[in-house]
């Protein structure tokens, strides 16, 4: 950041330029907001609103459509700002800052502020919509067939494409002959003009709609299967492919106590707002519950419930240890190289450096697969080459060496580069002149390169660490996370807390976004604060060397 | 100092020489050559297992056993590798691009002008780079799921909605670089300008871009290795064979079949390495600088 302390505008300028100014003291100021109009400049600017004003316009019909009128508000205070922003002489500043702002407030500070607010929610499986939708999924779920049933012929049928386009049921009633469409939202009747049935009710054309033949319909077998049309009297569940009955809800809610109540075993699940879920008086929690505001209770988890507090303390542990190793052995090993390169008596420098620099320069997301692959324990090229049988994955220590000699492989390049680009920039009278002075090539390289080398490489190294701290793919690619104890499935040996909390909110356990958002809080302090402190130690570093 | 010619004499002075030259350059080569032999042999064994005919990873040995390029012919008619190629070399290339435009648009305004709230500007900038996108992961699933909703071209498994995000990424991480750098130049320039009447856009067009024309290749040849490698929110977006990145694509290639795709897979990789390793030669120069140049100011 700029030591400079002087004022806004034209104070910056030298006093040697007194002379010229005196004239119009105002100059430059008058020139920097009434520059000439160049042709150009407004052809391009024309364009751009032009362009705005388009996109604009493009955006909101979507937005009447679906009646989001705060997002319509949005867009149209947006574009008049813009268009106000660009047309008026002044704000220079903002003017320059304004695109890039845009974006980072659209894709980078909502989604942190979102992150945040889902932070103190129990958002995640089971607890996804409102209290209604858990109510209406936990009715239809107990939906079976009882004796007396009505069975309607069945038509499987999707709006668009049939791979992938919605589900809906086309079936027609026995007694009535009326064919009605069902969906998730509920049972509809039909025009009969604008369906054809066949002799026994099946349905064999609906305008609007894409009839599935017996191949298209096996392949989505499971999503008709699971899907559930409610109706009047309990819900529609299919029986095969062609078939379909009307069964009864066993678990039916009751306003009155606010609880659901199962018919057959009478047993109750009482509504607790607190948790967003309907509990027995047994402690039973039904699975489909709703979201809630659940205060701090997701950040107390992470410290205080043992079973996620206990893999949350190790895992950080490791991540610093990681964060620390990655950047310090990259650092250490590309000084060394550097400095050891670094001489003037030296010849082929450069064709040490385009070979040394290659690995920076593969793209790492497969360079890491490929280092997966290199300590395979049966026929990967690290065991082979040097005759071991080392289970390389499979122990937490060795699965810890393999990881950091991957980073350390993958970073030491861009430490080489950057410490032979400090080191160029560091005087060589500096060092004679310790050499000179009596001093051995190592006291001269303590008491004055080193120092020098640390105020130029320190806030890389800041970032470097902050980068490792975060560094997803490192760890996703080569061992994800593994191994894991007997005991527990999502934390792993070489976890980082990014990896865990990606686990957390898309493994195969269960979504449990509430949870995993939190975590991200946290990841965040961590990384901001060593960040701050650090930055705030090399700054003082920094003003004794300028 | 001597000045005989016996023989034993000269062989001393030999060895004193050589030990001497070894002590001050032999042992620089020594290292240099054990870095490089470091460096190369992971890419030794990617490129034995691109050109072995069996393709599997428990055939690959470190140096090549034979020579096919029958992994290549493999790769584009078994997999969608053309179009992933295709996809990551514009969705990169067109979002390193617009990013670096919009940093160095931020970055000269903060270097160059003074205003209420700059300081904090640039503070916020690097508090909200701290918070790596990808940590808002599930947010943004969420944000788009709508956005999918109400503006399929820009949503899930389009190349737009993943450039829009990288946009939104850029300006925290380049601005600061680009900031260091253009502090660099000196204020004289873009004052005598002024005073000719040129205009602030000016200024910056014709004399500010010119002049940082190696920082703005360097950044963007680094946003571009980025978002090459950049795996999770791509990931989360395209699910479409066809709309899928390098990274996203080649990851399921060897996601279920890893022994027998290894040879396929090997290939993918040194393709992929083509245009980031040819750059990197041609700007290597400029990198050293760049990065420093950051690193110095801050």
């Amino acid at each position: 950041m700029s030591t400079s302390s002087s004022g806004p505008g034209t104070a910056t300028q030298p006093p040697g330029r007194g002379p010229v100014r005196s004239g119009s003291p105002r100059t430059s100021r008058t020139a920097r907001n009434h520059a000439p109009i160049t042709l150009t400049g407004l052809l391009v600017k024309v364009v751009l609103l032009g362009l705005v004003a388009g996109i604009a316009v493009w955006a909101a019909f979507p937005l009447i459509e679906a009646e989001l009128w705060v997002g319509l508000a949005v867009l149209l205070a947006t574009t008049a700002g813009l268009f106000y922003l660009y047309l008026t002489p002044r704000h220079i500043p903002v003017k320059y800052l304004i695109p890039g702002t845009l974006f980072l407030v659209a894709f980078q500070i909502i989604p942190v502020l979102y992150t945040a607010s889902t932070a103190f929610t129990n958002f995640g499986d089971g607890h996804r919509g409102s209290k209604d939708d858990a109510i209406v999924a936990i009715q239809s779920g107990s939906v079976t067939q009882v004796p007396g049933s009505v069975q309607y012929p069945l038509t499987v049928a999707t709006k668009g494409d049939p791979a992938t386009g919605a589900l809906v049921f086309l079936v027609t009633d026995p007694q009535t002959n009326t064919v009605s469409v069902g969906d998730t939202e509920g049972l509809r009747p039909l025009d009969a003009g604008s369906v054809t049935v066949a002799p026994g009710g099946k349905v064999t054309a609906a305008d609007g709609y894409q009839i599935l033949n017996f191949g298209e319909a096996s392949t989505r077998s499971k999503d008709i299967t699971d899907m559930v049309v409610p109706t009047s009297g309990g819900a529609l569940r299919s029986s095969g492919l062609s078939r379909a009955y009307e069964g009864k809800a066993v678990r039916a809610y009751d306003a009155g106590c606010d609880c659901i109540r199962d018919s057959e075993t009478g047993k109750t699940w009482t509504a607790d707002g607190k948790v967003g879920s309907f509990v027995a008086a047994d402690g039973e929690t039904l699975a489909q519950g709703w979201q809630v505001n659940v205060g701090l209770r997701n950040f107390a988890d992470v410290l205080t419930d043992p079973a996620i507090s206990g893999p949350f303390f190790s895992t950080l542990i490791w991540n610093f240890a990681f964060a620390l190793g990655s950047t310090g052995f990259t650092f250490l090993l590309g000084m060394g190289i550097a400095l050891a390169l670094h001489s003037p008596r030296m010849r082929g420098t450069n064709f040490y450096r385009v070979l040394l620099i290659l690995p920076y320069a593969m793209p790492s997301f497969a360079m890491l697969l490929v280092w997966r692959d290199m300590f395979n324990t049966d026929f990967g090229l690290i065991n082979n080459l040097f005759g071991l049988g080392v289970d390389w994955f499979g122990e937490t220590w060795s699965a810890r060496l393999a990881v950091l000699l991957v980073q350390l492989w993958l970073g030491y390049p861009y430490m080489f580069l950057v410490t032979t680009g400090a080191l160029q920039a560091i005087p060589r009278e500096l060092t004679e002149a310790t050499s000179v002075d009596g001093a051995s090539p190592f006291q001269s390289f303590r008491a004055v390169t080193m120092p020098l080398l640390l105020v130029a490489i320190s806030p890389l190294l800041i970032a470097s660490f902050a980068y490792n701290f975060n560094n997803f793919n490192a760890i996703q690619f080569v061992t994800e996370g593994g191994p894991f104890p007997a005991d527990n499935p999502t934390a792993g040996a070489t976890d980082l807390l990014i990896t865990y909390t990606y686990r957390l909110a898309f493994g195969a356990q269960g979504a449990e976004y509430g949870l995993a958002a939190a975590v991200s809080i946290f990841i965040f302090a961590i990384v901001a604060t060593v960040s701050a402190i650090s930055f705030s130690r090399t700054r003082k570093q920094e003003e004794v060397y300028s | 100092m001597s000045t005989r010619t016996e023989a034993p004499v000269a062989n001393r002075n030999a060895t004193g020489r050589r030990n001497r030259w070894f002590a001050q350059v032999g042992w620089r080569h020594l290292v240099g050559i054990l870095a490089v032999a470091f460096s190369l042999f992971p890419i030794l064994f990617v490129v034995s297992a691109a050109l072995n005919p069996l393709g599997t990873l428990s055939s690959t040995e470190l140096v090549p056993t034979g020579a096919s390029l029958e992994n290549f012919t493999n790769l584009f008619e078994r997999t969608a590798f053309g179009r992933w190629f295709l996809n990551s070399l514009l969705l990169a290339g067109v979002a390193s691009f617009a990013s670096i435009f919009l940093s160095a648009l931020a970055a000269y305004a903060f270097s160059r002008m003074r205003f209420a709230g700059r300081r904090v500007g640039l503070l916020s900038l690097l508090l909200i780079q701290m918070f790596p996108q990808f940590l808002a992961i599930v947010a943004i699933f969420l944000i788009f799921t709508k956005v999918t909703e109400l503006w399929p071209v820009i949503g899930f498994n389009t190349p737009w909605g993943l450039f829009l995000l990288y946009m939104g990424a850029a300006l925290g991480a380049n601005t600061w670089l680009m900031k260091g750098f253009f502090d660099t130049l000196p204020k004289e320039l873009d004052e005598s300008a002024t005073m000719d009447g040129a205009s602030h856009a000016q200024i910056f067009f014709r004399i500010m871009l010119p002049l940082v024309a190696p920082i703005l290749a360097v950044t963007g040849l680094l946003a571009f290795i980025g978002s090459i490698n950049e795996f999770v929110i791509a990931n989360v977006f395209l699910t479409n064979t066809n709309s899928k990145t390098l990274a996203v694509g080649m990851f399921g290639l060897v996601a279920g079949e890893r022994n027998n795709n290894f040879g396929i897979f090997a290939a993918g990789t040194l393709l992929t390495a083509i245009p980031t390793v040819l750059v990197f030669q041609l700007l290597q120069r400029y990198i050293v600088n760049g990065l420093t140049a950051g690193a110095v100011k801050g």
